[in-house]
Formats: C-alpha cells, sequence, structure tokens
C-alpha cells in the first residue's frame, strides 16, 4: 500500500503535537489604486489586510470569520503564495516566507495547501479528474512514483468519497459537493501539512455541506493536518475549529478558543455579529440579544482612523478616533482589539 | 396552510378572512436537450393576509420556479406549466389574460430576487425605476413619480434619500440595493410580497436589517409574505409556517415551532441534524447521505427513498406502503401537520 494509508496507520514523526507551524506578524497587503491610462499613478491604496497576526499549531483548526471585504480571502492568498505580502512576516517552521528562495517556496507551497471556495471555477473543465488529482505531481515527482501514479489517485479518491471508477470523467460531470472533494483530493495528493480552506462549504447545500466538514475532520484525524478554515458562516466555523479569529476591515478585532469567542465575545463588532446569526432552534427564537449595526461597512481605500468599527459602533467615545486598540487580553480571557472590551454572551446557551 | 393558519395569532389587516393567494397542484416541466426536467411536481400552498409561509429547499427543490410560476415570469419555453392553479382573490391567474395578470403583478403580487444587482438595470437612477411603477401602473408624473421614490427610499430607510435618488445602481452597497428593489416591490401597496432568498448574497449583520425591514414593512401593511429561502435559521426567525419542499413537492409543513421542534418528514428531520449550532460546540453532523436527486430522472416512489435512513422497502414495508414503489401523498399526520412520508407517525413518534 502507499504512504496515504501508512501515514493513516501511523501517527507522523514529526515533533510534539501543538508545535507553532505557521506565525503570521503583521501582515499586511495595499493594494494600489491607480489612475490614467497611459501614465498611471498612484492615487491611494485599498488596505486589504493591514496588520494581522496569527498562529497555527500543528493538528489544529484555526477559524478565520469575517464579512465579505474584510481581508480573509486575501490573508488566504498570502499565505499560500499566491499574492505578496505588502510587509510583514509569515514565518513557517520559523523561515520566513516572503524571503524564500525559489527552492524553498516550491517545497512549502507543496506542503501548504488551499481548497477554493467555488467548485465550480476552481477545477479545469478540460481536465480529467484524474488529471487535476494528479497535478502536482508533474512538479513534484518525488511524492509519488510515475509507476504508481494511477492507483495512487484512485486511492486518493477513494479517501475523500468519490467513486475511483469516475477517474476519466470530467469536472462538469460531478455535482457540487463531489467537485469540493476532487479538490479535496487535489490538495491531499501533495501530502501536505496545512490546507488553507477559503469558504469550502459556502456554495454548497447543507446536507452536502455537512459531508464535506465531516471529511474535513476525519482527514484532519487521519493525516495529523493543520487547518486554516476561512468562513462567513458563523455556526460552521464554530463546529470545525479549535480556535476563532475574528477580522473587520484588514484586520483581527478578537480571537480566542471557539468557547471564549462564542460564549464570552469582548468585541462590539464580534457580539453584533453573532447576533445577527439566525437560529434555528424554535426554543432560542427571541432569547436572543439583538444588536443590529447601522450603515454599512466603510470602504478598505478610506478607513476610519483609530478603530476601524468605530463608525458602527455604540460604544464609541473620542479614543477610538483617535488611538488603534490592540490586539490584547483587556481581562476577558482572551484577546480583543476594543478600548472598551467587555465579555457579554450573546448567544443563549442551552 | 389554511390547516396551520388558525393557530397563529393575527390581528390587524384590511378585512376579508380566507387565504389571498392559493396554489392548486402546480406542475412545472422544463424541456431542455437531456430530456424533460420535472422541476415542480404538484405543490399546493395558501397565503393569507399577514402570514409569512416560508418555503424551504435546496438547490433544485422547484422553489424558485413555483414563485416564478406565481408572478408569470417564467421562460415559456423552455418551462411549460402543465397542470395547476394559481388562484389570487378568487381568480385564476393561469387562465387570465395577459392584461389582466399585468395588473396583478405590482398592486396585487410583487417579488424581491437574490440578486440585486443583475435585478436592476444599470443605466437608470434608482428613483426612476422605482417610479417606474408608478408611472406605468398609475399614470403618475415623472416629477410626482420621483417624489413617491424618495418617499419609499425613505421608508426602507435608505439613508438621505433626497439626494441619492438620483443615483445610479452600481453607486449602492448590496444592503442597499436589496432596500431599493424593496422599495420597488412594495411601491403600489401589493398583497403578497414573494422574497426569493432575499438575503442570501448578503453579509448576516446586513441580513438581520433587511428582514428586520421586511418584518417592519409586513406589519404596517398587513400583506402576506411567502420567503424562499434555503437558511433554516431565517425561517426561524421570521416565518409563521413552512413548507419543506423536496424534489419538486411539498413534504412536510406546519408552523415553524412544529415542524422545526419535531419533524415529521425524513428529510426535515436530516436537513436539522445536518446544520452545525452557533450556541454550542456540538457533536458530530449528520449528514443526509447521497446526493440530492437528478429532477429528469426522479426516484420510484417517496423521491426521498434512496436518501433515507427509515425508509422501508421489500417485507419490511405495510401494504401500500412501499417506499420504492407508491408515492407518499401529503396528508394530515397530526393536526395542523402534512407530511409526505408513509411512516410519518414514527419519524415524529406519535
Amino acid at each position: 500500500m502507499s504512504d496515504i494509508t501508512d501515514a493513516a496507520a501511523a501517527p507522523r514523526p514529526a515533533a510534539a503535537p501543538g508545535e507553532v507551524l505557521l506565525e503570521v506578524k503583521d501582515l499586511k497587503k495595499h493594494f494600489p489604486l491607480t489612475q490614467g491610462v497611459v501614465f498611471k499613478r498612484t492615487v491611494g491604496h485599498v488596505r486589504a489586510v493591514d496588520g494581522v497576526n496569527l498562529t497555527l499549531r500543528r493538528g489544529e483548526t484555526m477559524g478565520l470569520v469575517g464579512e465579505s471585504g474584510c481581508g480573509k480571502s486575501t490573508v488566504s492568498k498570502m499565505l499560500v503564495a499566491l499574492e505578496k505580502p505588502t510587509s510583514g512576516e509569515i514565518l513557517y517552521k520559523g523561515d520566513d516566507v516572503t524571503k524564500m528562495g525559489a527552492r524553498a517556496l516550491k517545497q512549502y507551497r507543496r506542503e501548504v495547501q488551499i481548497i477554493f471556495q467555488d467548485p465550480y471555477a476552481s477545477l479545469n473543465p478540460r481536465m480529467t479528474v484524474g488529471d487535476i488529482v494528479a497535478e502536482g505531481w508533474s512538479v513534484h515527482a518525488d511524492i509519488a512514483p510515475r509507476k504508481g501514479r494511477l492507483q495512487r489517485t484512485q486511492e486518493l479518491m477513494e479517501r475523500v468519497g468519490l467513486n475511483p471508477d469516475f477517474v476519466n470523467r470530467y469536472p462538469h460531470q460531478f455535482s457540487g459537493g463531489q467537485r469540493q472533494r476532487i479538490g479535496i483530493a487535489r490538495a491531499l495528493a501533495l501530502q501536505p501539512e496545512i490546507i488553507v480552506c477559503d469558504e469550502p462549504v459556502s456554495a454548497l447545500d447543507v446536507s452536502v455541506q455537512a459531508q464535506v466538514v465531516n471529511l474535513l475532520e476525519d482527514l484532519q484525524d487521519d493525516f495529523g493536518l493543520s487547518y486554516l478554515f476561512i468562513a462567513h458562516d458563523l455556526s460552521v466555523v464554530r463546529h470545525i475549529s479549535d480556535r476563532v479569529a475574528v477580522m473587520y476591515l484588514g484586520s483581527v478585532v478578537e480571537e480566542g478558543t471557539d468557547a471564549q469567542v462564542y460564549t464570552s465575545a469582548a468585541h462590539p463588532y464580534t457580539q453584533a455579529l453573532l447576533s445577527s446569526v439566525p437560529v434555528h432552534e424554535p426554543h432560542l427564537r427571541g432569547l436572543k440579544e439583538r444588536i443590529l449595526l447601522e450603515g454599512d461597512v466603510p470602504s478598505p481605500a478610506n478607513p476610519p482612523s483609530g478603530c476601524r468599527f468605530r463608525t458602527r459602533c455604540w460604544k464609541a467615545q473620542d479614543i477610538c478616533a483617535t488611538e488603534a486598540p490592540a490586539l490584547v487580553d483587556r481581562g476577558q480571557g482572551h484577546p480583543s482589539a476594543c478600548h472598551f472590551a467587555e465579555a457579554k454572551t450573546v448567544v443563549p446557551t442551552e | 396552510m389554511s390547516t396551520a393558519s388558525a393557530s397563529v395569532p393575527y390581528a390587524p389587516g384590511r378585512g376579508g378572512s380566507g387565504p389571498v393567494l392559493e396554489v392548486q397542484d402546480l406542475r412545472v416541466q422544463f424541456r431542455t436537450d437531456s430530456g424533460l426536467v420535472n422541476a415542480v411536481n404538484g405543490v399546493s400552498y395558501t397565503v393569507s393576509e399577514g402570514e409569512t409561509v416560508a418555503i424551504l429547499g435546496e438547490s433544485g427543490s422547484g422553489k424558485s420556479v413555483s414563485a416564478q410560476a406565481i408572478m408569470g415570469i417564467l421562460d415559456m419555453p423552455p418551462a411549460e406549466i402543465t397542470s395547476g392553479r394559481i388562484m389570487f382573490e378568487g381568480r385564476d391567474l393561469l387562465t387570465a389574460p395577459a392584461e389582466e395578470q399585468r395588473k396583478v403583478r405590482g398592486p396585487g403580487i410583487s417579488m424581491i430576487f437574490q440578486d440585486a444587482l443583475s435585478s436592476l438595470n444599470p443605466v437608470y437612477s434608482v428613483g426612476f425605476q422605482i417610479g417606474e411603477m408608478f408611472r406605468a401602473h398609475r399614470g403618475t408624473s415623472r416629477k410626482e413619480a420621483k417624489k413617491l421614490a424618495v418617499e419609499l427610499m425613505d421608508r426602507v430607510r435608505i439613508p438621505a434619500a433626497a439626494q441619492r435618488v438620483n443615483d445610479y445602481p452600481h453607486q449602492f452597497s448590496g444592503g442597499m440595493r436589496q432596500r431599493v428593489m424593496i422599495a420597488m416591490a412594495i411601491a403600489l401597496d401589493p398583497r403578497i410580497l414573494i422574497a426569493d432568498e432575499p438575503t442570501t448574497a448578503l453579509d448576516v449583520t446586513v441580513q438581520a436589517q433587511v428582514m428586520d425591514l421586511l418584518k417592519d414593512l409586513q406589519r404596517d401593511t398587513g400583506m402576506g409574505l411567502v420567503l424562499i429561502t434555503h437558511d433554516l435559521g431565517v425561517v426561524n426567525e421570521v416565518a409563521d409556517n413552512v413548507a419543506v419542499m423536496y424534489a419538486g413537492r411539498i413534504v412536510e409543513r406546519g408552523t415553524v415551532d412544529d415542524v422545526f421542534g419535531n419533524p415529521a418528514h425524513p428529510y426535515t428531520e436530516g436537513l436539522m441534524a445536518s446544520i452545525p449550532m452557533l450556541e454550542a460546540k456540538g457533536g458530530r453532523l449528520q449528514p443526509i447521505g447521497g446526493q440530492p436527486p437528478n429532477l429528469s430522472s426522479i426516484p420510484s416512489g417517496c423521491p426521498f427513498h434512496p436518501r433515507c435512513p427509515k425508509r422501508r422497502l421489500g417485507a419490511d414495508a405495510l401494504p401500500g406502503r412501499h417506499c420504492a414503489e407508491d408515492v407518499p401523498p401529503l396528508r394530515l399526520v397530526v393536526p395542523g401537520r402534512e407530511a409526505a412520508c408513509h411512516y410519518s407517525e414514527e419519524v415524529l413518534g406519535v
């Protein structure tokens, strides 16, 4: 049998669990706004990601939640080296990814894989499933000897719940959930340490979404994977994550274990976000505190001074406009970026 | 939904009891190159004044197609309404002359869609598009129509309506665009508003704002609301009654409290078990196995039977209640609750 099943049987020999695999320090990505056709000049910057700090340990799932435009997908692209950060560090096992040479970067890209949101757009329609799953091996030939590749591909397909006989089919012959499984098999093929899951279940129906979430959990147990799980669905993130970071307008406003963030949210934005999620249990209806935010998210090209959230915050005072609050623990047991942080239970527990 | 609406207290209204809209045995087919697609297969429901009926289903369950049939906006061909009646205030819209149908759309029934940007005309100002309702249906002058448009924009809580009335759709955020569409829909004070996934494309904080607005408008005008969605949370927080659709049929209906509290159909039960909770970490998700059915070859008997954990086949089945052969009718299981399952009593535990 192949390494895939071996890896499932024996735990990885690598360092002790809980070791920090990935550390992101003050990561920034500013996209220039240009004007003019022939003589382009920069008239400003969209501060898509503006000072994000994250750590990801071996075998854990870090959830990253936030609304559209908060920069969570840009973070994921920088983590898999598809975008170059404007500044900041991404330390993978101690080495800065932004300063890596070609050889080290190639290895890094093998070990950190990504699953995308849209299973319709992220698979090449002209390639068979087998070719899609095996494509990584043409770059990283050492992982799978040329001879056994078909068999390896079929094992991978079976592992993610696809019929291995469908190896010669094309993506359009599969449903959304099955396509997402193809994307997962493709990521697994390179035996990664980390998989960045960028909204992996948002495009799926609820009954299929649960199948994919369970698959991701099983694979994590079997292969000792670490996930950075990016989503806007707070319930899914809570379900799968060990720790959760909440993003707003390019920076992390609160971070903690899933219980800390969901039952004693300290940042007003997290509280408002939790309060907005409709619960599906009839007996919990109306028990939740209603916090309705006014207005829309400001433009990241021209973010508010001081605290980014102050324009929509009911707690905002003068200090919020002048001083950006640091992401530190202010006595709530976990860090939050609010001058007036106060732990609060928004969602009723049973 | 006449059976269940009796239990829902509703006070104000514009007089007249009984359902405003009554859909009877609606069937819609699509003729495509790959065969006949049976999108809606015998759907019946009623909507009374002030009532909120949620049509809950996954993609391909026929929930949107049935709504489009009511509005008369199905593309025919390829679609074809093969049977059924759509009674609005006692008249059958399907047999009514086109001119009469046109008079119902707007003042009688109106509709809002998921994607506000593609539902608005990019080359006309929003004020012009809202005012069009008055010009087309009431012959109002342009000047007067614009004035009414500003009033409506105020009513749907678009800030600085008087300044924004001449802006174009692309100048608005997603949530504000949805409000513009709601303003158009309620312009002529319709008796029924059909909302097809009105908040699916929106972030949760904006979703909460829009759902609040819809609820308030409904309270003020007493219109009936048909809410088409796949989000169980939204249904729980907004609707009085719910009809769960699967493969073009209603498989269960009743009050939201009853249906969500104790499902009578295995599909509803499966949906409830497959979504993660916000209020607790929860255990492993229990997904519904398999894939949603292909509508051009719907399984025989109960369309859900290939995925149903409670199906009874062969010798296990009671006479005339063989899940793979006998189509279960939508029947009254307990007072106020209908379900299309041969073994609903067992699912319910009564």
